[in-house]
């Protein structure tokens, strides 16, 4: 399995990046931690004529709270998020998320930007990204703009980004107090994409939710958000009963495809059964546990 | 079944060591000194030192001056008429130096078909259509990997999709009919039948209770690390083909050649170099292989082939695939009296599976397993589907691993049926001890077996009545836990020249050890190891016999022109083959030892004793010659008319199959919210007589079970309507890591082969054999009191999930 | 389809060569540099047989273009034992019966190395976990997870007593 010939370049900055954008519109791809696109380029499914190698934009790595959000540049590797003490202590979801995508050596080269721009529902960042309201910056030869994450993405491996543009950063808001949030994802084996994964994220005030969003891995053609599920749990006080509606809401909303890992309504079922733990994890961690 | 004569008398001078009448034990026999290192030592393997640095010589590092690279156009259709492949875009390209089809193997001699191991005949490139999907349409020929890769997107191949016929049962109905090239126009191939149809009909006609079950054993795919390949150069100034092949079984490949290409046999020389593993898939000649060859030929130069992953999942042989329906009879008392079996075999679009050329179900027929009872009855029917052909082994013995799933279900079902634990169930219906040698309603003789020791010592290991009482207190608060018990036979070391071939190649295999003059010896086979560590276990083999320490013995394998002519390494014949050639070749160079020794030290003959490395005078240890004395003086100072040198060979002809046991117990638990199973606990008591190497052993029960787990919970190649392959890469198809797999406890009992040089009897496929069921009976006994029966392997979260749901069970 | 001149270390050798774009770093390392130690298992970035260490992480060498090497520092499974003594990896995967047919073993222990390095001290679990991107047909795992422990205990031990 040998990919088909193409040209390459390798920018040192992102300005340069970006006009070799310009000039190849329409034939160059832009190649991150290239986890997908390589195995792609592999069976010929994938034949860009032009790879932009943005691995050299070190600018695009780090992981910090700036303000009122946590920034993650585009080009931050997978393992990092995994190792973050901010991650690991303060959003216990994105944790959650990061080690379980693939394995850990597709981990030490993916990348979070490639992830979310990808687009793909099968990957694990957007429901994650979806469940945290996040942001997503894109750099373009006319600056920068903001994507709501909810605008992101528009279709199957399709987001809202301009050819032109490059992601550049992820901003996911800090949690606030009460906050609570969990990944739970069901495998055929480690490492594989889900048959069904949840991504909650709440607040709770006393015993009532206050704020909640659910998104989705795997159980549609675009990466959704399970506003049916959320609206049964806001304003609620939690209870079995409220959870369970919001896990039913949740199956009933999403629109898996059969395939080898499950039917229809194995997958709706494991649907009401992740948004469930994890709706349980997240109130846990909210209320200071684990 | 062929009857099975006693044929102990042969080698009998020799066969010394173990008698008929054999105990069990659980202590590793240990009779030389570390520095010797004989059997039962934990020696570290002598060939993990280039393993470990990266200095393994595989198939695809075979480099060459000028070596030429193939690649291969594959069909994209389960069945189709192929109307035009025209190449002629691919042979413009730069580095592209020949395009190989059907028509140009055929005008070189009708090698566009081949026979297979069952004497069926197989395609190497069609002519006119294509029967499975990734099925080899052409090959590219260019001076490098990438540009053959390019290449092959520049053939194109005009086709005519026609109806492919997936399903075994539909392919019954001769609607598709796959092999046209056939006089008979049907997909029907062959009918077998063993045991006595009467008996089993009587006895099933007045049983107390019969359970029957439908069971469908998946196929599935080897899938070693390293896919299947091949380096050809021949060398015309020479007329000398010397082929690096991926090959388990070197010489019976060389025959194959010969035969199938006309060149002379002393002209082709085949090494298989280290393989990364092996598991049955290496056993088959593909067509990959042939054209490759061809293609060195043709041009004159080195070829390389090397498979990739997706090839080699999509068109290489694969394992299992019976659909099996199953009786099973018992009296008043509970004791099983009667198993009637029918089962159909989905062949795919050829028979070409492995097995000995008599057995078309292999030893299918063994399944009466480890249970005493009247009478049996097994038909099996082979057919054609428009899928890629095989039947390889998968680590198992020829069909044995479907055997034993089958009877293990059916005994659990029966002892639930019956309201009879599992356990005292099957105590109550094993072979006893003094039965052995015990004759099976089948016709096989079973050697030595002590089925309720290797139960019983499980039991007490996992503490099974304590899991019992659990189970039961879990079950009143609605958890779902599983035990589930498999106490499996195998048989393994095919075998006796009697019954068993390979395209008339009787199924030997040989040793051949030389003592150099300095004490240092070079031992050879005719088998070839893929990790079963053979250049460490014959080594300490020969240690045992004859006192040389196994660090002194080079052990060699795999090169056709150097190694004595054998079957090859699979079904776990190795130890029950070529280790009985190693030892009896041994017995052989210290009969001839000893006339030197009585030479050296002017005694008789029968004034000698052995002792470890050396002949002594009985009663005078101080008057010894060490092996190595010995050794010398054979080059320096042997007895005038007696030839110089100190070497043998023999080719062991087994007098029987040796059948490995144990029992194995699983435990289970159940998350009711998405029917994943979770492993808690497995314990594995194997027995396969004497043990050469304990830390071998263990690596191999280990990894059998790994490769037991695999199709009894993740793996499966699974196929749509049109006969597409959706599992066709390890993204689907689904290899256990370390996380899924468990980690497994061992046990071990001891029951020496009576027949077998050592005692020894085979064990690298026991685990993968017997695994599966216990996994299986574990999960349906977890949900039988919700009604559930049986669950067909692999058993996935969705399976158990939709028997959870149907029976009214949720989080 | 462009070429490209790229200059990088390997097992601490600086080597310069000119590269196709699509060049698999794996075909690189085995067939311009005829370090075969490292292995190819499959299509889909699934095996791990071709794990090498690129500046200290452990990646999928058959999931890398050579070009992208540019500069980097890349260890193979023929670093190891450089210094004529084995690795406490090497030793443990000996020691342990850590490898059956040795084919997956090289990527094993380089995915191993690079685990360790942020796990010295590692649970069973974590060994596991650490090392599910590489597939072994053969061992069924238990005895490898027993190797690293073994090395990890080995590393553990020299670290304590050069300090």
């Amino acid at each position: 399995m040998i990919p088909g010939a193409f040209d390459y370049h390798s920018p040192r900055t992102l300005d340069e990046a970006l006009s070799l954008l310009q000039k190849h519109a329409g034939e160059a791809k832009i190649l991150a931690g290239g986890q997908s696109l390589i195995p792609a380029m592999r069976f010929r499914l994938a034949m860009p004529p032009i790879l932009v190698d943005i691995n050299r934009l070190d600018d695009l790595r780090y992981v910090e709270e700036r303000g009122d959000h946590l920034a993650i540049g585009a080009m931050t590797r997978e393992h990092a998020l995994e190792d973050s003490q901010v991650v690991r202590s303060s959003y216990p979801l994105l944790h959650d998320t990061a080690r379980v995508i693939a394995d850990p050596l597709v981990r030490n080269q993916a990348t979070v930007g490639g992830n979310i721009a990808h687009a793909d529902p099968a990957n694990d960042h957007p429901a994650t990204m979806l469940a945290y309201h996040a942001t997503v910056i894109a750099k373009g030869p006319s600056g920068e703009r903001k994507i709501p994450i909810d605008d992101f993405f528009t279709g199957l491996f399709e987001n809202a980004m301009k050819e032109d543009e490059i992601l550049t950063e992820i901003r996911i808001p800090k949690p606030g107090a009460n906050s609570g949030g969990a990944y739970t994802k069901l495998e055929r084996k480690v490492g594989d994409y889900a048959i069904s994964a949840a991504a909650v994220q709440l607040r709770l005030d006393g015993g009532t939710i206050a704020e909640a969003r659910i998104g989705l891995t795997n159980v549609s053609a675009v990466p959704m958000r399970a506003r049916a599920a959320e609206a049964e749990l806001l304003g609620k006080s939690v209870s079995d009963a409220v959870i369970e509606a919001a896990g039913k809401a949740a199956a009933g909303e999403c629109d898996p495809s059969p395939d080898l890992r499950g039917t229809i309504e194995y997958k709706r079922d494991m649907t009401r059964v992740m948004v469930k733990r994890s709706i349980h994890k997240a109130i846990a961690r909210a209320k200071g546990g684990n | 079944m062929p009857q099975l004569e006693d044929r102990k008398e042969h080698h009998s001078e020799l066969a010394e060591g173990v008698s008929a009448r054999v105990s069990t034990t659980d202590q590793v026999q240990i009779k030389t000194p570390a520095k010797i290192c004989g059997m039962g030592h934990r020696k570290k393997r002598k060939e993990d030192p280039r393993f470990i640095q990266g200095k393994g010589n595989y198939v695809d590092d075979v480099k060459l001056p000028g070596m030429l690279y193939m690649d291969i156009v594959r069909s994209p259709y389960a069945h189709a008429k192929i109307k035009s492949i025209d190449a002629s875009a691919a042979l413009e390209m730069e580095g592209v130096v020949a395009v190989i089809t059907g028509e140009d193997l055929k005008a070189a001699g009708n090698l566009h078909w081949m026979p297979t191991l069952m004497s069926d005949t197989q395609m190497v490139l069609p002519i006119d259509k294509v029967v499975y999907y990734a099925q080899e349409v052409c090959a590219v020929i260019a001076t490098s990997r990438y540009v053959a890769a390019d290449a092959i997107e520049q053939v194109f191949v005009d086709y005519e999709p026609l109806d492919a016929v997936v399903d075994p049962f539909e392919a019954l109905k001769d609607e598709v009919i796959v092999r046209d090239d056939k006089e008979k126009k049907t997909n029907h191939i062959w009918h077998w039948e063993a045991g006595d149809k009467a008996a089993t009909d009587a006895v099933l006609k007045d049983a107390a209770t019969v359970v029957k079950e439908k069971l469908y054993i998946p196929r599935i795919h080897v899938s070693s690390i390293e896919t299947c390949g091949m380096v050809a150069n021949y060398n015309k100034a020479r007329e000398h083909m010397q082929i690096y092949m991926t090959s388990q079984a070197p010489h019976a490949h060389r025959t194959v050649f010969a035969l199938v290409s006309g060149l002379p046999e002393h002209k082709i020389q085949i090494i298989s170099p280290d393989i990364g593993g092996g598991f049955g898939g290496k056993v088959p000649v593909y067509p990959g292989y042939v054209i490759c060859a061809v293609a060195s030929l043709v041009t004159g130069k080195p070829v390389k082939w090397i498979e990739d992953r997706s090839e080699n999942l999509q068109a290489d042989s694969f394992a299992r695939d019976y659909h099996i329906e199953a009786e099973m009879a018992a009296n008043e008392d509970g004791k099983i009296t009667g198993l009637r079996v029918k089962t159909l075999s989905d062949c795919g679009a050829a028979d070409a599976a492995a097995n000995p050329s008599k057995f078309p179900a292999g030893l299918y027929s063994i399944c009466t397993g480890s249970y005493d009872m009247k009478a049996a009855h097994i038909e099996v029917d082979g057919v054609y589907t428009t899928k890629p052909p095989g039947g390889v082994a998968y680590r198992c013995s020829f069909r044995v691993t479907e055997a034993v799933h089958m009877i293990e279900r059916m005994t659990d079902i029966m002892a639930h049926q019956l309201g009879e634990d599992p356990a005292d169930f099957r105590l109550k219906n094993f072979i006893r001890p003094d039965q052995f040698p015990y004759k099976s309603p089948t016709g096989w003789e079973y050697d030595s077996g002590n089925y309720e020791g290797a139960l019983k010592k499980a039991m007490e290991m996992i503490d099974y009545r304590a899991l019992r009482q659990e189970q039961k207190e879990m079950r009143a608060k609605g958890e779902l836990m599983g035990i589930g018990i498999s106490s499996f036979t195998e048989v393994v070391g095919a075998g006796p020249s009697k019954d068993y071939d390979i395209l008339g190649i009787k199924m030997f295999d040989s040793a051949e050890i030389r003592i150099h003059p300095t004490g240092k010896a070079m031992a050879r086979f005719g088998t070839k190891s893929q990790g079963q560590g053979h250049e460490t276990t014959y080594a300490q083999i020969i240690a045992e016999e004859l006192g040389l320490p196994s660090d002194d013995i080079e052990v060699e394998e795999g090169d056709t022109d150097t190694a004595p002519y054998g079957l090859g390494t699979y079904a776990s014949r190795s130890t029950p083959t070529a280790g009985a050639a190693a030892a009896m070749a041994a017995r052989k160079i210290k009969a001839k030892a000893k006339k030197i020794a009585a030479h050296l030290l002017e005694v008789g003959e029968e004034d000698l004793e052995w002792n470890v490395d050396r002949f002594q005078v009985k009663g005078s240890p101080d008057q010894a010659k060490t092996i190595q004395e010995i050794a010398f003086a054979a080059y320096t100072n042997h007895p005038q008319g007696m030839e110089a040198g100190l070497e043998a060979v023999d080719y062991y002809d087994p007098p029987n199959l040796t059948f490995p046991f144990g029992s194995y117990i699983c435990v289970v638990d159940i998350d009711k919210g998405t029917g994943e199973v979770k492993i808690r606990r497995f314990v594995a008591v194997d027995d396969c007589g004497h043990i050469i190497n304990p830390m071998i052993v263990e690596g191999q029960i280990h990894g059998g079970l790994t490769m037991g787990l695999a199709p009894a919970m993740y793996e499966e190649i699974v196929y749509d309507e049109n006969g597409q392959n959706l599992s066709g890469t390890f993204a689907d198809y689904l290899l256990p890591t370390a996380v899924e797999s468990p980690k497994w406890e061992l046990g071990k009992t001891i029951t020496p082969s009576p027949h077998h040089p050592i005692g020894a009897k085979g064990v690298g496929e026991s685990p993968t054999v017997g695994a599966p069921p216990a996994i299986a009976n574990a999960v349906v006994d977890a949900l039988w009191h919700l009604g559930v029966r049986h669950i067909d392997i692999p058993i996935t979260p969705q399976k158990v999930w939709k028997l959870l749901r149907d029976n009214g069970v949720t989080d | 389809m462009s070429n490209h001149e790229i200059t990088l270390t390997i097992n601490g050798e600086t080597v310069t060569r000119t590269v196709e774009a699509r060049t698999l770093l794996v075909h690189f390392i085995r067939e311009d540099l005829s370090l075969t130690g490292t292995h190819i298992g499959c299509d889909t970035t699934s095996c791990g047989a071709c794990t090498v260490l690129v500046d200290g992480k452990p990646v999928k060498s058959c999931t890398m273009f050579a070009v992208q090497a540019e500069g980097a520092d890349i260890e193979t499974i023929e670093s190891l034992a450089a210094g004529g003594s084995l690795h406490p990896l090497q030793e443990g995967f000996w020691e342990k019966h850590g490898l059956q047919c040795g084919y997956c073993t090289p990527g094993m222990i380089m995915s191993a190395k690079g685990f360790l390095a942020e796990h010295p001290n590692p649970t069973e679990d974590e060994i596991r976990h650490g090392i599910s991107g590489n597939l072994c047909r053969c061992t069924g795992y238990n005895k490898i997870v027993e190797a690293i422990q073994y090395a990890a205990e080995k590393l553990q031990s020299a670290e304590a007593g050069g300090e």
